[in-house]
């Protein structure tokens, strides 16, 4: 039984009014859509993925993308997506891949809650003429401080406060290896975080030379595959983060196809050339909280104890047990990536079926922690689905002590979240090691949009705190009071720990 | 708005309630008449060693029979009664104010270096947590608050607090803008033998009260200035810091300032303001803390509301107003305003 093709997703047209034939179009797309014939641009419409790179390029804004629809009988269940899915299942008998985060349609929880402001009754705080604080340190914080006093009533400190990673706002860059994102990528966000003051990952895929003169904002990450791992990778990073899960796949390793292991990326990552790099979803030594334990303390001796070490989780049903599982292995912070979180890759059907959102899952783990009275053992990093500086002030208002971006970084270097960096086709050169592409990204230039980005929306931050009096981000942090609930269900408020409108 | 004002004679030469009730009237334009209350320290010689605690009952049977079982559990209550009121026309009696003299069995309070005090701060925990139509609005020793809805004079005449006589006074006019007027929400706050009065609003409540509460504080007022009597009793009774070191932690200096210290001073303040983040305290605010042996005053970090000091002799005077102060002393003449977020301490010298 042949199913035949199935419709197109967009529709590609160039006004020939207005294209002067100069073939940037061609030649920028990674995709095959346009072709140079003698009576014109004739476009193949069925390889356009609307990656707009071509619109980007073309000088004279010849061509226009659309979305192009084409009903199937329609049907409240049986949508057009989940009958294309069967077609293409039922022709390759494989599990479908997708890129980017979940593309689900389930409702924002951030768009359901409203930050405060302060009217009459206590002053606004103007950051422009006040000093506003966004510094924030992440590590392990004790419980109490000891002192001894002297006779003389000199106080001194007797606890040692352990190393904590000091930024000078509460957004990061989350984990992004050198090998799905390209190196210019990397150079272009770690040049990005130095400058500012925060810091970024470098996903699993190892360090790069070229990312050295960035290694103190750079935090190296350690997966169950242990690419790029050895002592004087873990003496660069300025922390170290062990992954277990990501949010667009709980329960699942990754796969990096070994076309994208070119000379440069085994090199970085220790693997041979043109080999898959599989990491699996166990680290497979690690079957317990105690073997985390291990793993933690051991990277910690083997750096001296000088550095953070992290673990990243994806947020599922239980994970605010699992958090304080962590907190108790010694880890000086929890990284909690939601079910919005991005990827190169991932089965779509874990990228859209599994996992909690983080703001569910951020002010549970909070909540967990503080009842066990244990929150300042740990840090909380919230990641997947930051859209928006008010998404980063609502993420704090619910616990968490900052935030990791991935895709929101990507968007400012050019990525149009068009979902298929798995192809490893990306046009922009963002998430592709093809070196003509490569080079399509300006590495200073990106790192520009990067800062931007970030300082825009630390400047918005500070706002937003101004507006509702607060000069400190220790004040937003975990302050449910500044949130308030609009058209959530009572049982999604009492998780939240938040009023709703007008309470 | 809200006018505050307290004094402390560092001899401990006790001063009745007169003075005091006539400062806190001259601030009327700072109040609504939804709440004012007193605080005072020495007033009660006779049960010294024994916790006062004041309850509001709803009425005396069922709220009444639940936290005396209570009590007799945790200790014995040496003696109980009513505390004395005269009825005023713009006070509705609420609430009858009930007084036990009470001592803890510390045996219950294993693990603890200061069990009487556990089982006290235990008790007022559960009694405003979970029985219904009693509050327990004071529990220190020697010490008694007296509060209600009503403005200064009035709140002052009901309970006739120039009766008692006290080494060390605080006192509050209520302008409630976010929560109720009501009798638990007039001010002073007291937790054992801590009280609080504040002028302000603190945008950070929401932190502090999830941090003071993942140490065993149940916040059941409705208003932000009862997290400062427990983070205080957390941070100097439980913790160990000094008074001025607590108000580092609840008004510490910016980041800014802090680089500037010597290295040792910014070591220790930034190891302050790491632990304790989650304590400090935003929004526009002027406190004055009480125990019995020290009052201290302090405004938020950038100075929101107003707040004067006085000395005079052996006495400091903390209030939102110089008027007030003069009220109580007309020859005084050190009168000055302290930097924000820095600490002014008055402590008795005996």
């Amino acid at each position: 039984m042949i199913i035949g093709s199935r419709p197109t997703k967009f529709q590609v047209v160039v006004d020939k009014n207005q294209c002067m034939l100069c073939g940037r179009c061609v030649e920028n797309c990674s995709y095959n859509v346009f072709r140079m014939e003698p009576e014109g641009i004739i476009t193949n419409t069925r390889n356009c993925v609307a990656c707009h790179r071509c619109i980007s390029q073309c000088p004279r804004d010849a061509i226009s993308i659309k979305e192009r629809p084409c009903d199937y009988r329609s049907h409240p269940v049986w949508t057009a997506q989940i009958k294309e899915n069967i077609f293409k299942q039922a022709e390759s008998g494989k599990i479908l891949l997708g890129g980017m985060g979940n593309a689900g349609q389930y409702p924002i929880l951030f768009d359901h809650l409203v930050l405060d402001a302060c009217q009459v009754t206590n002053p606004s705080i103007d950051p422009l003429r006040e000093p506003m604080e966004l510094r924030t340190y992440i590590g392990k914080k004790p419980k109490q401080l000891e002192f001894i006093q002297t006779p003389e009533e000199d106080t001194s400190l007797v606890t040692e406060l352990v190393p904590n990673l000091k930024l000078e706002t509460p957004i990061m860059i989350g984990h992004m290896s050198y090998g799905a994102i390209s190196l210019n990528a990397h150079k272009a966000m770690a040049k990005a975080v130095s400058e500012i003051g925060t810091f970024m990952g470098t996903g699993e895929g190892g360090l790069h030379e070229a990312l050295y003169p960035y290694q103190n904002n750079m935090i190296v990450q350690v997966a169950s595959g242990r690419f790029g791992v050895d002592v004087n990778y873990l003496e660069r990073g300025a922390a170290i983060e062990i992954k277990i899960g990501q949010g667009a796949k709980p329960g699942i390793g990754g796969h990096l196809p070994g076309e994208k292991v070119c000379a440069d990326v085994s090199c970085t990552r220790m693997i041979p050339e043109g080999s898959d790099a599989i990491s699996p979803a166990p680290h497979h030594d690690i079957y317990s909280i105690e073997d985390l334990k291990q793993l933690v303390l051991s990277l910690k001796e083997a750096t001296e104890w000088k550095k953070p070490v992290f673990v990243k989780i994806a947020a599922v049903h239980n994970v605010a047990a699992i958090a304080a599982g962590i907190a108790r292995s010694g880890a000086d912070a929890v990284v909690i990536d939601g079910f919005r979180g991005g990827t190169g890759a991932a089965p779509s059907v874990f990228r859209d079926h599994v996992g909690i959102p983080i703001e569910a899952a951020v002010a549970a783990v909070d909540a967990k922690l503080r009842k066990q009275g244990i929150r300042n053992e740990v840090s909380i990093i919230a990641s997947g689905g930051i859209r928006q500086s008010a998404d980063v002030a609502k993420a704090i208002c619910l616990g968490a002590d900052a935030v990791y971006i991935g895709t929101a970084a990507l968007v400012a270097m050019g990525c149009r979240v068009c979902g298929t960096c798995y192809r490893g086709l990306c046009s922009w050169g963002i998430a592709t090691q093809r070196p003509d592409l490569v080079t399509r990204l300006n590495p200073d230039e990106a790192a520009n949009n990067v800062k931007n980005l970030i300082d825009a929306w630390t400047l918005e931050l500070a706002e937003l705190m101004g507006a509702a009096g607060i000069n400190s981000i220790e004040s937003l942090r975990g302050n449910r009071d500044r949130l308030r609930g609009y058209m959530l269900d009572q049982s999604m408020l009492d998780v939240l720990d938040v009023n709703a409108i007008g309470a | 708005m809200c006018g505050i004002i307290g004094v402390i004679d560092k001899q401990r030469e006790l001063m009745d309630g007169s003075s005091i009730r006539d400062a806190l009237s001259i601030m009327d334009e700072r109040g609504s008449g939804e709440g004012a209350g007193y605080a005072a320290y020495g007033v009660y010689p006779d049960y010294a060693d024994l916790y006062a605690i004041h309850v509001f009952y709803d009425n005396l049977v069922e709220p009444k029979t639940q936290v005396e079982d209570l009590l007799e559990t945790w200790g014995m209550i040496e003696h109980d009664e009513e505390i004395p009121t005269w009825e005023q026309n713009g006070i509705t009696k609420i609430h009858t104010p009930w007084r036990y003299f009470f001592r803890p069995k510390t045996r219950l309070m294993q693990r603890s270096k200061t069990p009487d005090d556990e089982i006290v701060k235990h008790i007022v925990m559960e009694v405003n947590k979970s029985i219904k139509g009693a509050l327990v609005f004071s529990s220190g020793k020697n010490i008694g608050v007296f509060k209600a809805s009503g403005w200064p004079e009035e709140v002052a005449d009901f309970y006739r607090v120039e009766k008692y006589e006290g080494y060390l006074w605080l006192a509050h006019n209520r302008y409630p803008t976010n929560t109720p007027g009501w009798w638990g929400g007039a001010h002073p706050f007291n937790l054992l033998n801590w009280s609080v009065v504040h002028n302000g609003e603190i945008t950070s409540y929401g932190t502090n009260r999830r941090y003071i509460e993942s140490f065993g504080y149940d916040c059941t007022m409705y208003t932000d200035t009862e997290v400062v009597a427990y983070l205080m009793d957390l941070l100097v009774r439980r913790h160990g810091l000094t008074q001025e070191l607590a108000v580092r932690a609840l008004a510490p200096p910016f980041w800014e300032e802090i680089e500037r210290m010597p290295e040792n001073e910014q070591k220790f303040t930034t190891a302050l303001r790491l632990t304790y983040g989650s304590a400090m305290m935003n929004g526009p605010f002027a406190i004055a803390v009480a125990s019995p042996d020290s009052i201290v005053g302090f405004s938020d970090r950038i100075k929101l509301r107003p707040l004067v000091i006085g000395e005079h002799d052996n006495r400091i005077f903390i209030s939102s107003e110089e008027a007030a102060i003069r009220t109580i002393d007309s020859a005084i003449s050190r009168i000055y305003m302290p930097k924000a977020g820095h600490p002014i301490v008055g402590r008795t010298v005996t």
